[in-house]
């Protein structure tokens, strides 16, 4: 198959190039020396002439096939047939003897890139784009006129704009001051730190004191370029620092919506919330292994069938938990907060019995993996999704408070329970429901992290009391509170943690929280009322 | 009848019985019979033992202090286990300067530091081989940052589970900070192969004797400063912030500085019992200062009966006996049992032992 298809290549090329097979017999011959310096000058010369035989040709030598005959003639094995390597004519009779030519990892090396720089001439765009990225970071001068062949003939501008940076790179080496310059500038349109790294090497001195790079020219387009990148650099530095704040913030949101619901409502602090949320992921592991064994075919779209079942199972466990324990608990806050802590160690200690102590696997449906590439800068479809999740519960939270009833009476309740309860607002049943969504919304959040995150019985204890800082900063009875604090304390995270680390950025957030509260100890946005105690 | 009318004996005569039996047994008993029995003896106390009933009385401490702050006063702090932690390190920073050159590496600096290739000791370890210098840390540390943390959280009149959530984030922060390596303070491993305390080797029956008697003393000691404390002035403004904050301000109490004193008082108390802990039981980590150890000692207090001079003392024995009899027997039930106890304490028990046995006995609440 493979040996037809060469055959019908070198038919087309016999028609339009030159006869011969195109390949300079005495270059191809050097291919068997023993020599491996002569062995890569040929491999070189080969990739210089930019013949589609010589990819053939090269690749047949990766693969192992070239051969040596005493005679010093190479030649190209494929089963049982032999060809001639420049001619690519089979030989009859084959020669009887034959040695397979050695490639060491120097000469692989060169191989490789030759291979891959032959591809820029190949007629399929997705074949050239690909050799093109791949040689980006080549080193060998000698794919410098291939390069140039190729940009020739190049129309489509990103293989043109890849080709033109590549060459700019390998021109710094030049020993032209015109062609150096020239890469130089070129280089300052780029936004890859790698060639910031590069260009600073041209603005440092030698041993003696003197620049390395004698021409001044060369030395301030160098630094030009620099601050170009640079500039560019911070940018994208700091939209990457915004994206995962906004990421972290909105994990945040949604756990410390339904725990701003429960507190402001119940006045409790449910510290099983953080247990809601491992429910939430757990159910969405088991949907993904029923999805595995009775619809293996839907796999990809068992999350969004794990997003009601997430809601409905945390909402039930959490409706079971108000009618045992909590209602029992009311108006002592303080012991609700110890016996829901209670009821977090015996649902750790559960789930650790029924599905083990070690993480189990969720995996990320296909639809969710990969990312928006931006220069420098990756933006995963999963942190995508959840920020986009996030604000879908948002709005849906927003809904039900606002646009429903019961919305209607959770306020009610929120604002005075008393007086609720005399105008006939069934406040019990309130409670039973208000909880029930919010141990939902946890549900949703665990569906979220398990995208994210380990899935595991404690996990939800890592977030539980980041979210009550949520709930502290953002004030309870209003969802902006929620959102602001949420989005904010995640952004001020991910902008802080870079300078002084991920631990002292958690001791200073606190710090700055409890800065905060000294001024508005009802958080952003407090209910007004006139009432002493709330 | 809750507070203690002036007429009330300071103790009752069977207080005074029961105080003095457990003098003579923790002070005299126990050790001798450690340290000055023969092992095979049937009357021989193991190490293991003595090591058990030492943890305990810390831990009661610990208790004592947290029944201070949140049985007489109303406020539930998560935040202890911190304070205990702190006195614990502060004064295993004593015993790691003792070890002097027996360490792995045969340097100056604990093992740690060298691992760290510190060259010299930070500035916070600073005289730290001068025993004085460290147990006046073990108080002035904790003190001083309840006293900070509670001057701006009480400042403005953060409470309730406010005040619970901010003190378990704090807690949450300094667990974070003291796992780094580069804190100073052994990261992961955190303090450990004491050798020796004011030159005595550690691992002696005789030393560990001392220390258990210093740590009965220090209990007594709380359980006097307590009872003292609540049948003062001051005791009686402390139950009434429980009881009706608002209604005390109304009458012209600022409670504020009430509410500091006895944050602080708690917090000092229980970086004693974190410096007596620390020599009895060998080691000192980060994952004391886990949250989860915080909310355990409001358990204690829960259990023994808020509020009640002896209940904390029952809790954190009970609680603590439980729980190496569960870690040994069956070490994955433990989490189960702990959970229940809370839920069921809470709802059924909300006066804890003290307040059960009371209403069994007198059938009052």
């Amino acid at each position: 198959m493979k040996a037809g298809l060469l055959t019908a290549a070198l038919v087309v090329a016999l028609a339009c190039t030159n006869a011969a097979g195109a390949l300079d017999a005495q270059t191809v011959g050097k291919l068997g020396a023993d020599d491996a310096n002569t062995k890569n000058e040929a491999v070189n010369a080969l990739v210089a002439s930019g013949d589609e035989a010589a990819l053939a040709l090269l690749q047949s030598v990766q693969a192992g096939e070239a051969s040596v005959t005493p005679a010093g003639r190479v030649v190209i094995v494929k089963g049982d047939q032999v060809f001639d390597a420049a001619t690519m004519v089979p030989i009859t009779p084959p020669p009887d003897q034959f040695e397979s030519i050695v490639i060491n990892n120097r000469l692989r090396g060169t191989l490789d890139a030759a291979v891959g720089a032959l591809k820029l001439l190949s007629p399929d765009r997705a074949t050239r784009l690909a050799s093109a990225r791949a040689i980006e970071t080549t080193t060998q001068v000698a794919v410098l006129p291939l390069i140039e062949k190729a940009l020739a003939k190049e129309s489509d501008p990103t293989i043109k704009s890849s080709l033109e940076q590549t060459r700019a790179s390998l021109n710094l080496k030049s020993t032209d001051p015109a062609l150096r310059l020239a890469a130089v500038q070129k280089l300052g349109e780029t936004n890859q730190a790698r060639f910031k790294t590069v260009l600073q090497g041209f603005l440092e001195k030698d041993t003696a004191g003197k620049f390395i790079e004698p021409d001044e020219k060369v030395r301030a387009a160098a630094e030009s370029s620099i601050d170009a990148i640079q500039g560019r650099l911070v940018v994208s530095d700091y939209l990457g620092r915004l994206f995962t704040g906004l990421s972290l913030g909105s994990i945040l949101l949604l756990v410390a919506l339904g725990l701003a619901i429960t507190y402001g409502l119940l006045g409790v602090i449910n510290m099983a919330h953080g247990e809601m949320l491992m429910i939430g992921a757990y159910a969405t592991y088991i949907t993904q292994q029923l999805f595995k064994s009775y619809a293996p075919g839907l796999l990809d779209w068992y999350l969004v069938a794990a997003i009601p079942v997430a809601f409905v199972v945390s909402g039930l466990v959490g409706m079971a938990l108000e009618r045992s324990v909590i209602r029992w608990l009311y108006g002592r806050p303080l012991e609700t907060l110890l016996a829901t802590w209670g009821i977090s160690l015996f649902l750790i200690q559960l789930v650790r019995q029924i599905f083990g102590a070690q993480n189990v696997e969720v995996s990320n449906p296909s639809w969710m993996s990969g990312g928006i590439a931006l220069p420098n800068l990756v933006l995963p479809y999963n942190r995508i999704v959840i920020i986009g999740f996030a604000m879908f519960v948002l709005l849906l939270m927003w809904v039900i408070l606002n646009r429903t009833r019961l919305g209607l009476f959770v306020r009610g309740v929120t604002q005075n329970r008393a007086m609720a309860s005399c105008v006939g607002v069934p406040t019990a049943r309130v409670d039973l429901l208000a909880f029930g969504i919010g141990s939902g919304i946890a549900g949703l959040a665990g569906v979220a992290l398990s995208q994210i995150g380990n899935v595991g019985p404690d996990m939800g204890q890592g977030y539980i009391i980041d979210s009550f800082m949520v709930v502290v900063t953002g004030g309870v009875g209003q969802l902006a509170g929620t959102v602001y604090a949420a989005l904010g304390l995640g952004v001020m995270s991910k902008f802080l943690e870079p300078h002084i680390g991920a631990v002292l950025t958690k001791i200073l957030v606190l710090v700055l929280i409890i800065a905060f509260i000294q001024k508005r100890p009802q958080g952003l946005f407090a209910l007004k009322g006139r009432a002493l105690e709330t | 009848m809750r507070y203690a009318p002036r007429s009330e004996p300071f103790f009752t005569r069977g207080g005074w019985l029961a105080l003095a039996a457990f003098a003579f047994i923790a002070l005299i008993l126990l050790p001798s019979l450690y340290a000055f029995v023969p092992e095979g003896n049937p009357l021989h106390v193991s190490a293991y033992t003595v090591t058990l009933a030492g943890k305990i009385m810390c831990y009661a401490i610990v208790a004592m202090a947290m029944n201070l702050i949140w049985g007489y006063t109303g406020i539930l702090s998560l935040g202890h286990g911190v304070f205990f932690a702190l006195g614990g390190y502060a004064f295993g920073m004593y015993l790691m300067r003792q070890i002097g050159r027996e360490g792995q590496y045969q340097s100056d600096l604990p093992d740690f530091m060298v691992f760290l290739d510190w060259k010299k000791f930070p500035w916070y370890w600073t005289n730290s081989d001068s025993f004085l210098w460290c147990a006046a840390l073990v108080i002035l540390v904790p003190a001083l940052l309840a006293l900070v943390f509670g001057f701006f959280a009480f400042r403005s009149r953060i409470k309730g589970v406010y005040f619970s959530i901010i003190t378990q984030a704090m807690t949450f922060a300094f667990m974070l900070l003291f796992f780094r390596n580069d804190t100073g303070f052994g990261g992961n491993n955190g303090f450990t192969d004491f050798k020796r305390v004011l030159g005595y080797p550690i691992t002696v029956p005789s030393t560990r004797a001392v220390i258990f008697g210093i740590t009965a003393l220090a209990l007594i000691g709380t359980i006097f400063l307590t009872r003292y404390l609540i049948r003062s002035k001051v005791g009686r403004v402390l139950t009434a912030i429980r009881d009706s904050e608002s209604r005390l301000m109304f009458s012209g109490y600022n409670p504020l500085g009430y509410k500091l004193f006895v944050w602080t008082l708690s917090a000092a108390l229980c970086g004693i019992a974190g410096a007596l802990y620390v020599p009895q039981v060998g080691i000192i980590n980060p994952s004391e200062m886990s949250p989860a150890n915080s909310i355990e000692i409001a358990v204690w207090v829960a259990v023994g009966g808020r509020g009640t001079l002896i209940g904390p003392l029952l809790g954190a024995g009970v609680v603590n006996g439980a729980k190496s009899f569960f870690t040994q027997a069956f070490p994955e039930y433990w989490l189960f049992f702990l959970g229940l106890l809370f839920i069921l304490v809470t709802l059924f028990l909300p006066k804890g032992i003290v307040g059960a046995v009371n209403f069994v006995k007198w059938g009052r609440k």
